[in-house]
């Protein structure tokens, strides 16, 4: 897999696994979710994971998130265990659904990390959180009056309201159609762009990874597994119609190769 | 034992057994101040602590019988006495039995009537359904009594003034459960039954009716039970027909505690074991539309 | 939809026209025969026979309305003057029936079309219905004679109910300001807190629901005897069943509802690291809003009932079922109906005021706003 990231760059990372495992035992015996990734996550990155469902893809997310327990290998988030960092809200998560607490408004969403952590300053927060996933105006709306995109964007900002350095996603934009997650991922850029925030993103969309990222983690199921880690060169900035240069579809062809090379065994 | 703890079980049966335990002790702690009284008038002094528990849970006319008393009666007066007899409670649950299910068989096809008329002609169902949603917030068994009596007066007694009031009583969840399962097809399934050019009947054979087996033997288990209540309560109005509610009526005028709660345990194990056959009949038709269990 | 002639009616309309028609027509000759039917009974059933001509031109649907009305005064003003009604009035019934009928139909008919607005007359057929019951009870008790005993008239009731309203107020503060208000608020308070506390602990929660699922399926009522020798006659005892008979409801409700927060909400809440109450009061509460209201529904006509019905036990001489039970024993039936009436207002209400504030806490929620679109 993966050489272990040099000394220097130890500082930056951010979530470091290191022959990271984990099993789950179900009435159908044990399913092996995870086996022996290493993987770094450095600061500033926008990282894809990509793979076919059951790649253990969302697991390793969940287990950044302190919410699976990993049953071998290390992993650190911020230089400590998953469990301190969440403690010291590390982390932003952001959900397949969006998840929105249909009693509250937009703005008494947000404003719940903000009152279960006692932050001060709410409004301000809501304001400016709102603003970056340009959803000012509809503070007072309620959950169920808005459309699936500004549903999924309300919960972004819910995410980012604690301005927690790191942002884990999990296919956030899985449940739109193509247009509306077109749009959202150009905001999401922009929005990686203003705070220069980590990114942790879960996809199995090739042309949303390859848009996104600069660094592409492709993944493969039973047992879940990472076979191959991509950097991407394109420039940082990146105009929705980069997916049909050359470049786009040459990283494009090769996540998909890898995908395949996963696959292969089954048949 | 890990196992066991994880399912069902094992945990209701430590909670029943907790249950128990508390109701020995309660047994001791109400009966207490009588047994006191008694020992006292019959000039019994240093009564030991394990003879004094022990007569606490054998009085005559306890305030909480202890649960081996409640077992005792109930075995002397379904096993032990002869079941026609007018002792016996076998024969009062029978009575109480026979007009439940009358008067549940008469509910359940009324219900059913009523919510096919309600599904098919809309002015029945604006004229009807907010009257039958609104007679489910109002206390209907406060009519047992006079139903019983306004019956009997004119003639109509026994089984079947108990009957209405149960049918009276079952038919409310049955017509709401049945509406709502009646209109579960959804549109596509109404339109591809249109597609066929299907008659009504046709629709309603193949489409409503088995679309709402499910919902027709959930409030049937509604229905049976409280079938049940209304039978026992309207027996409270008639002491001469028989009956658990009569049995309750009069352990409550002579004092005789053991009498109502055996009573009492025989009506919950009535009311169970028709549930557990509303469920067993459900588990068939199931079975028989191919819905895996 | 249905078969339409070109009077514009459904088929299930036109049998109902031609009923109403036919049997005015044969209402109208048998009075002319008998040559004592009051001059507005002869006048309604003259125009029941008139509405035959709609299958010549059609006849808007106010007239069936209208005449559904007119026939109605007409019944209530021959009411007094026989004591045996003739077979006329009775067929004068009939058609009167049939139209309102008719009228209902029609009334929907033109609700489905969009030709009238539902908010108004949707609420009017209702209304109507009840009516109809109303009157034709009325009409029937006092044209048949049925014996009071067995069902006394609207009318008889109404006034006896004018008539002994100290005695229903003095029934109605024992029984449901009392008993009623007090178990309830025992019963579903207690039930509430075990739920949360049972919330707690899987073993507790998969031990005492299933029990607390089959009791709530049992005739708790049943208890009502013992409550009675351990609590005494007052309302205490009644209270005491009251609580017996919402516990449970309330139990099983409370945990049930608990557990419908989504396990995203739930993993929402810990990456927040948020503790055991945050999660619980901003999250599992509200989430369980919808079952808690439904158990409070629920319970408040158990209640009720549970106090009613404790009073056939042995009350001091003052409550809604020592009424009930007393009365019904000296045959005053009427007093029973009017005393049943008060229940049933005070049942209803009691509903209706937990439904509104279920509708103002549960706003969200997708019953309650497809309610109100």
């Amino acid at each position: 897999m993966t050489e272990l990231a040099p000394p220097s760059q130890d500082a930056m990372a951010v979530v470091r696994a290191q022959n990271l495992g984990l099993t789950f035992s179900t009435n159908d015996g044990d399913v092996i979710a995870l086996s022996d990734v290493n993987l770094t996550i450095n600061k500033g990155e926008f990282v894809s994971f990509i793979g076919p469902s059951g790649c253990g893809k969302t697991t390793f997310l969940r287990t950044i998130a302190d919410l699976e327990q990993p049953t071998s290998g290390t992993l650190t988030v911020n230089g400590t265990t998953p469990s301190d960092a969440r403690l010291n809200r590390a982390y932003g998560y952001v959900f397949q659904a969006p998840a929105l607490y249909p009693w509250r408004t937009i703005a008494q969403n947000v404003a719940l990390p903000l009152e279960i952590m006692g932050l001060a300053d709410k409004a301000e927060r809501i304001a400016r959180t709102l603003e970056l996933v340009n959803l000012t105006g509809f503070e007072n709306k309620y959950p169920w009056q808005l459309s699936g995109g500004m549903q999924q964007r309300a919960s972004i900002a819910r995410a980012l309201s604690f301005d927690a350095d790191l942002l884990l996603m999990d296919e956030p934009f899985g449940a739109l159609d193509e247009i509306v997650r077109d749009h959202l991922n150009s905001e999401l850029l922009k929005l990686w762009a203003r705070t220069r925030k980590t990114i942790a993103f879960v996809t199995h969309s090739i042309p949303e990874a390859v848009y996104l990222s600069t660094k592409i983690v492709v993944m493969s199921p039973r047992p879940g597994r990472v076979t191959d880690i991509i950097e991407s060169d394109l420039p940082a900035e990146r105009p929705l119609d980069i997916r049909e240069t050359p470049e786009f579809l040459r990283l494009a062809a090769r996540v998909r190769d890898g995908l395949r090379a996963g696959h292969s065994y089954e048949e | 034992m890990q196992q066991l703890l994880a399912g069902k079980t094992a945990p209701i049966l430590i909670v029943l057994l907790a249950i128990g335990l508390f109701w020995y002790a309660a047994a001791i702690w109400m009966n207490a101040p009588w047994q006191t009284t008694l020992n006292q008038r019959a000039g019994l002094e240093n009564v030991s602590a394990t003879e004094f528990i022990g007569q606490t849970w054998s009085q005559d006319k306890p305030v909480l019988p202890a649960p081996h008393q409640v077992a005792g009666e109930i075995w002397n007066a379904t096993v032990g006495t002869d079941i026609a007899s007018k002792r016996s409670l076998a024969y009062h649950a029978s009575i109480t039995l026979s007009a439940t299910l009358l008067g549940f068989a008469l509910g359940t096809l009324l219900g059913i009537g009523l919510a096919v008329v309600i599904v098919h002609n809309d002015a029945s169902e604006r004229s009807l359904m907010p009257w039958i949603i609104a007679s489910q917030t109002i206390p209907i068994l406060a009519i047992a009594p006079m139903v019983v009596v306004g019956l009997g007066a004119v003639g109509v007694t026994g089984l079947l003034p108990k009957a209405l009031i149960s049918m009276y009583l079952s038919f409310f969840p049955v017509v709401v459960g049945m509406v709502k399962g009646l209109r579960t097809p959804e549109a596509i399934q109404l339109d591809l039954m249109h597609t066929y050019s299907a008659t009504p009947w046709q629709v309603f054979s193949k489409l409503r009716w088995p679309a709402s087996i499910p919902f027709l033997f959930a409030s049937m288990k509604v229905g049976v039970a409280i079938s049940l209540i209304g039978a026992v309560v309207g027996e409270l109005s008639n002491n001469a027909g028989g009956g658990l509610g009569v049995r309750l009526l009069t352990g409550s005028y002579n004092g005789q505690t053991i009498q109502i709660w055996a009573a009492l345990f025989i009506a919950a194990a009535l009311a169970a074991v028709l549930v557990i056959a509303v469920g067993a009949a459900e588990k068939l038709a199931n079975r028989a539309m191919g819905v895996r269990a | 939809m249905s078969a339409t002639t070109n009077t514009g009616l459904s088929r299930l309309q036109l049998w109902l026209a031609l009923g109403a028609g036919a049997v005015s027509v044969l209402g109208l000759a048998l009075a002319l025969v008998a040559g004592d039917a009051p001059v507005h009974l002869l006048a309604f059933l003259l125009l029941g026979t008139a509405t035959l001509l709609r299958l010549r031109l059609p006849v808007p649907l106010w007239i069936d309305g209208l005449l559904m009305l007119m026939g109605a005064i007409a019944l209530l003003l021959t009411l007094p003057l026989f004591v045996a009604e003739p077979s006329y009035f009775w067929l004068a019934l009939l058609a009167c029936w049939a139209f309102a009928w008719l009228f209902v139909e029609r009334l929907s008919q033109a609700i489905r079309t969009r030709q009238l607005s539902g908010r108004v007359f949707g609420l009017l057929i209702p209304v109507l219905f009840g009516v109809a019951l109303l009157f034709i009870w009325e009409v029937v008790t006092r044209g048949a004679n049925v014996p009071q005993v067995l069902l006394p008239a609207p009318s008889q009731i109404w006034t006896r109910l004018l008539a002994s309203v100290p005695t229903l107020v003095a029934d109605f503060q024992q029984t449901f300001l009392k008993a009623v208000l007090a178990g309830y608020a025992m019963g579903c308070g207690a039930g509430f807190i075990v739920a949360i506390l049972v919330d707690r602990s899987p073993f507790l929660k998969r031990g005492l629901l299933p029990i607390g699922n089959f009791v709530s399926a049992l005739p708790i009522i049943g208890i009502a005897p013992i409550m009675v020798m351990w609590f005494g006659f007052d309302w205490q005892s009644k209270a005491a069943v009251v609580v017996a008979m919402t516990f449970f409801p309330m139990l099983v409700n409370t945990v049930a509802g608990l557990n419908q927060a989504s396990s995203i909400e739930r993993d929402l809440m810990r990456t927040y690291a948020a503790s055991y109450s945050q999660t619980l009061l901003k999250l599992r509460l509200p989430a369980a809003a919808p079952f808690i209201f439904n158990a409070l529904k629920i319970n408040s006509t158990l209640a009720l009932i549970g106090a009613i019905v404790a009073e056939f036990f042995g009350t001091p001489i003052v409550g809604m079922g020592f009424r009930i039970s007393t009365e019904v024993g000296k045959l005053n039936i009427d007093l029973v109906w009017a005393e049943i009436a008060v229940a049933a207002v005070a049942g209803s209400a009691f509903y209706g005021v937990i439904a509104l504030i279920e509708r103002a806490v549960t706003f969200w929620h997708p019953s309650v706003r497809g309610g109100r679109a």
